[in-house]
């Protein structure tokens, strides 16, 4: 018995690298999502900025294809791409923003701070519309297309690389789809 | 020329580390002495090398060589100086070399210092220091070269990341390493007892000052990475359970068990196997940490350019490590036998009730950090751990760890009743009742949470100061205070020290977590606003440039009951990498922060100006770094000095 415990941190030990290795095999970046080539899901969401009476709707994806950005106020890696964010604006890319998980006036404010790349935003303070996305963290970013289909989901910040080798060309073919 | 110097130094270091694995190991199971100094001759010579190889890449950086693909990547010829230099471990690959180097530097103080250690201890513990130099030089060497030079030339290279661009962040990383790498001489002191089968308070004399000071470097380290993400990431956060940050959190708390379960070995002999669980876990933790950092398994901010291949090398060498040392364990340990007894009531009860809420508070971040990973593995579904996690998990833990503290140093060993402990605690106790009192009294049942943690920050420091004063006996008749005052141990001083740090930094987690407020304007030059007792005004709002940056700098004139004073507060934007940053302007004080930051307006010649107070929310670092200098206390007493001959024995003393 008293051997035992002696071999218990061995034991589970070995148990936590297994699992390690076995992440190692996994791209946490890379995630399918249930909803490519599906319909987004039907949400009405207020919008987080004081004044912003449109909020963001599934109505709104309609005419052409657009980013819907998932970020946050407390999320790290939100402050990391921000920068990006804003310059993919000034190229004149739609980016929706969705409020995830977050207090509306926790959000306003970061953005008032940051600058706003958002063409539409939406308050989901609970979380609720996250979960019909399948959000599972902020950063995470949604290709929607002018039909209102999900047809690529990002995880994590979007990188000069994300954008150069994947949104962009497939956005660019998007816009020729429709 | 230089790179190949660096090159062939490290590809030397790497052939004396198989030796200094081999050689000692080899020596002591045979009694040879030949071989065993033959340990220690490698283990210097290896310090020298590594030390070569990293003074070739740092030349390289300064001296501004693209030819070095490294340093192409990683510095700019209008990066200053300072910034030149510290992006030697900018990167991957040269932090990597860092790590090597601290190592290194760690194995020569063994082979230089450690002259009155036991001769096989000593060639064993150089031993299992020279497998983990050899297996950490050849991850550089064969999966992340720093030296790999690059053709054609660039004319010029791409900057650091503006974001580790600063001055916090020159140290942080050396600190941290300092840290990790630190634990690693207690991991081969546990390895080589359980080679030897023998452990005993001179082993616990030896091994402490290295716990010591790798755990002071690492608590520095951490301080200086939270104040560095407070003022640089632009929001006044201070901690953000990224996995990062908790992978340098959990070795400094199963550090921190390790540190008193260590005192406990030295001064009663107790709690051996114990003790050497903790040094194996401690370093593990460590080497997890880079493993988290390196391999991509998570995603983080802190993450490096991730490549599986090289997160795969780290994860069997520690699968290697780790599982050696705790299979050894398995077999050794229970053959090693606890002499002293105690009683559920004593100084050993307590800090080994103190270990278990450590322990526990780290499966608990343990948890949190990988369990994301766990999912994965488990049924393919992607979930994320956040801050509320960890605010039902770690913090219902932590808080009776902080009621204990007080109690701790108050118990007698051995022997003690509760009834004699609270009496020498009647102060500290009837003190904390009456700022709780006080506290609900003034900030009523809606800061309930915060009036309470505040009183338990005060228990910390009056328990602290408690301990001195019964020392000196203070209220006492006929105690000659004065000399008594002289006389208090250095080591006496640092846990009253270190405590009452943990209990300034309580109360400002609590303040800050209570009482931040904040206000957004858009503000125009010249207009003025009221906030947090501070009359704002705008001054100039306009463009600067820095050596490597462009900048929109708002300055600002503060009045404070009258004081007035300037503040800055810049977004820079860096053209060579075409980053951004925000520098927001900072106003430091003992009673709080005022945080101001700009970002970007509607209307032209405004600015959105973020205005942050941040009650006490230095004394969150400030409590660290006292914490820290505790430690340093604790390490300069003449008892705990690394030269000193370590036969004789110490006299047990109790507190009080």
């Amino acid at each position: 018995m008293r051997r035992l415990a002696f071999i218990l941190p061995v034991v589970l030990f070995l148990m936590v690298a297994a699992a390690l290795g076995l992440g190692l095999r996994r791209d946490p970046s890379i995630l399918p999502s249930m909803l490519i080539d599906r319909s987004i899901p039907t949400f009405d969401l207020p919008g987080v900025v004081p004044g912003d009476t449109l909020g963001l709707a599934s109505s709104d994806f309609t005419g052409k294809p657009v980013l819907l950005n998932v970020f946050a106020s407390w999320c790290v890696a939100c402050v990391i791409e921000h920068p990006m964010l804003l310059r993919l604006q000034a190229q004149g890319v739609t980016i929706h923003g969705l409020d995830w998980k977050d207090e509306p006036a926790a959000g306003a404010e970061w953005l008032a701070q940051r600058g706003n790349p958002y063409t539409l935003i939406g308050s989901d303070p609970r979380g609720r519309t996250g979960i019909d996305f399948g959000v599972t963290g902020a950063p995470e970013t949604f290709v929607i297309d002018g039909s209102g289909r999900v047809r690529y989901r990002h995880v994590g910040p979007i990188t000069p690389e994300v954008w150069a080798e994947t949104l962009q060309p497939m956005l660019a073919r998007l816009e020729t789809e429709t | 020329m230089i790179a190949e110097i660096g090159q062939l130094a490290l590809i030397l270091a790497f052939m004396l580390g198989l030796v200094q694995s081999v050689a000692p190991l080899l020596g002591a199971h045979r009694g040879d002495s030949v071989l065993m100094s033959l340990g220690r001759s490698s283990a210097l010579l290896q310090t020298v090398f590594v030390a070569l190889a990293f003074a070739a890449l740092a030349t390289a950086y300064v001296t501004m060589d693209f030819s070095v693909e490294l340093v192409a990547k990683h510095s700019h010829t209008t990066q200053p100086l300072p910034y030149r230099f510290s992006a030697s471990w900018g990167s991957h690959e040269g932090s990597m070399l860092l790590w090597v180097l601290i190592l290194a530097l760690h194995g020569g103080a063994i082979a230089f210092f450690g002259r009155s250690l036991r001769e096989t201890l000593q060639a064993r513990v150089l031993a299992v220091q020279g497998m983990l130099s050899a297996a950490f030089i050849g991850f550089s060497l064969f999966t992340s070269n720093p030296f790999s030079r690059l053709s054609p030339v660039p004319l010029d290279g791409t900057e650091l990341n503006p974001l580790l661009q600063d001055p916090g962040l020159v140290m942080h990383p050396p600190l941290l390493y300092l840290g990790y790498v630190g634990f690693s001489v207690a991991f081969s002191f546990a390895v080589a007892a359980l080679i030897e089968g023998r452990v005993d308070a001179a082993w616990a004399r030896w091994v402490r000052p290295w716990v010591l000071s790798a755990w002071i470097s690492l608590t520095i380290g951490i301080a200086l990475g939270s104040w560095w993400a407070y003022y640089e990431l632009g929001w006044g956060g201070w901690w953000f359970w990224d996995p990062v940050e908790n992978a340098s959190l959990m070795p400094w708390l199963v550090g921190t068990a390790l540190l008193h379960s260590a005192m406990v070995l030295e001064k009663r002999g107790a709690l051996i196997s114990w003790t050497i669980l903790l040094a194996i876990l401690t370093f593990s933790l460590s080497m997890i940490g880079t493993f988290l950092v390196r391999s991509g398994v998570l995603t983080s901010v802190h993450a490096f350019a991730v490549d599986p291949e090289r997160g795969f090398y780290i994860l069997v060498f520690i699968l290697i490590a780790t599982g050696a040392a705790l299979a050894l364990y398995a077999w050794r340990a229970p053959a090693m036998r606890s002499g002293a007894l105690f009683s559920p009531i004593s100084r050993e009860a307590g800090i080994t009730l103190n270990n278990l809420f450590l322990l526990a508070a780290t499966a608990t971040v343990f948890l949190g950090t990988f369990y994301p990973v766990f999912i994965d593995v488990l049924n393919g579904e992607k979930i994320s751990v956040g801050p509320p996690y960890y605010a039902i998990t770690f913090i219902p833990l932590f808080v009776p760890l902080l009621v204990l503290v007080g109690f701790g140093p108050m118990l007698t060993w051995k022997r003690d009743t509760a009834r004699a402990v609270l009496r020498r605690l009647r102060w500290p106790i009837a003190v904390t009742a009456v700022v709780a009192g006080a506290g609900l009294l003034v900030f009523g049942l809606a800061k309930v949470g915060a009036a309470l943690a505040i009183a338990l920050g005060v228990w910390l420091i009056a328990a602290a100061f408690m301990l001195l004063a019964r020392r000196w006996g203070l209220g006492r008749k006929g105690a000659e205070t004065g000399r008594l005052i002289r006389t208090t141990p250095l080591a006496f001083w640092a846990v009253a020290v270190a405590h009452a740090g943990l209990g300034v930094g309580t109360i400002g987690v609590a303040a800050m977590s209570a009482w931040t407020d904040s206000e957004v304007a858009t503000m125009v030059p010249g207009q003025t606003i009221e906030f947090a007792g501070h009359r704002i005004t705008m001054d100039a709002l306009g463009p600067a440039t820095g050596p490597n940056y462009q900048a929109e700098q708002a300055r600002f004139r503060v009045e404070e009951r009258g004081q007035p004073f300037l503040m800055v507060s810049e977004k820079r934007f860096y053209p060579s990498s075409q980053t951004q940053t925000t520098e927001a302007g900072i106003r430091r004080e003992v009673m709080g922060n005022l945080y101001i930051s700009v970002g970007e307006s509607a209307t032209p010649g405004a600015a959105t100006v973020r205005l942050w107070w941040h009650p006490l929310v230095e004394w969150i670092w400030g409590g660290a770094m006292i914490m820290a200098f505790g430690g340093v206390l604790s390490l300069s007493d003449r008892r705990l000095r690394l030269a000193m001959p370590t036969r004789k024995p110490v006299p047990v003393e109790a507190a009080g």
